[in-house]
């Protein structure tokens, strides 16, 4: 007997909304990035869960495309957060309020 | 029965892992409780017959995007997020929120699921590499090129971010452009 969709659903939403809640409570700019991922992987695990309940393949290709997002926001984020430490020696986001400087 | 026993396994493991990443305050524990998230969920696809995908999973995200992150944890290195002395509200709006957010998605999930819907075909390949393949390069090809385009504006876009400018440089930059405001 395979576990039905719907578990795999309630998996997808808690590891979600943990992602979520992981962002407001992170005060470090790495830390918010990586629960930014956590949440692109409860998508993902959404898209796969109904791509076989359905038996179509569509839903695996946009999990590789959302892989291809994730993989340009890990450059570019990274890129933004050593441009930052930089500028303020610090990677906390309290200190990034201000959008100038 | 052993799927199900193998699912619950997984998904326990996840969701351990993703809370020991919220909680723990040094950045390189969050990150390695991540991966573990990572592997779970790979094991997850591969219970789900999606290879291709697990595979990629482990090859992208547990390994390209956390060695970056890793390396960048330690390239930076960085302290145990200091304790909060302000803005302590924000836990009680931050929990607030993560209950509101947990069930507006079982709202939407319970929605979904009460739409009728084809059974599964359990022996149905399209978690093989064959068939996403085949949709990649013909009905989606589009798609696929605009992410390649993303990619390589990804990769421009963070080494000129990165990019540390020489202070003549720099000005000689900034003449420039004010030069060509005031044409």
């Amino acid at each position: 007997m395979e576990p039905s969709l719907e578990s795999y659903l309630a998996l997808s939403g808690i590891l979600f909304t943990i992602g979520a809640v992981g962002v407001i409570y992170k005060r470090n700019a790495i830390g918010v990035f990586m629960c930014i991922e956590l949440m692109l992987n409860a998508v993902n695990l959404t898209f796969v869960s109904f791509s076989r309940y359905y038996g179509d393949a569509t839903g695996q290709l946009f999990v590789f495309m959302v892989m291809s997002v994730a993989a340009a926001e890990a450059a570019v984020g990274l890129g933004i957060i050593i441009a930052f430490f930089r500028n303020r020696i610090s990677v906390d986001v309290d200190d990034a309020s201000i959008l100038k400087f | 029965m052993v799927s199900t026993v193998i699912f619950f396994l997984f998904a326990g493991f996840a969701i351990a892992c993703a809370i020991s990443m919220v909680y723990h305050k040094n950045p390189l524990y969050s990150a390695i409780s991540l991966i573990g998230v990572f592997i779970a969920l790979a094991g997850l696809y591969v219970t789900l017959a999606a290879t291709f995908i697990a595979v990629t999973q482990i090859l992208v995200y547990a390994g390209a995007i956390m060695v970056l992150v890793v390396f960048v944890i330690m390239l930076l290195n960085l302290d145990e997020d200091k304790p909060l002395n302000r803005l302590r509200y924000l836990y009680v709006v931050g929990a607030g929120l993560g209950v509101a957010l947990l069930a507006q998605t079982f709202f939407i999930f319970y929605a979904v699921l009460k739409t009728p819907k084809s059974p599964a075909d359990p022996d149905s390949l399209a978690g093989s590499p064959m068939s996403i393949g085949q949709a990649m390069y013909t009905e989606y090809l589009l798609p696929v090129e605009i992410v390649g385009v993303m990619l390589l504006m990804a990769i421009i876009g963070a080494v000129i971010l990165v990019r540390r400018m020489e202070q003549p440089e720099m000005e000689a930059v900034i003449e420039q452009e004010s030069e060509n405001r005031i044409e």
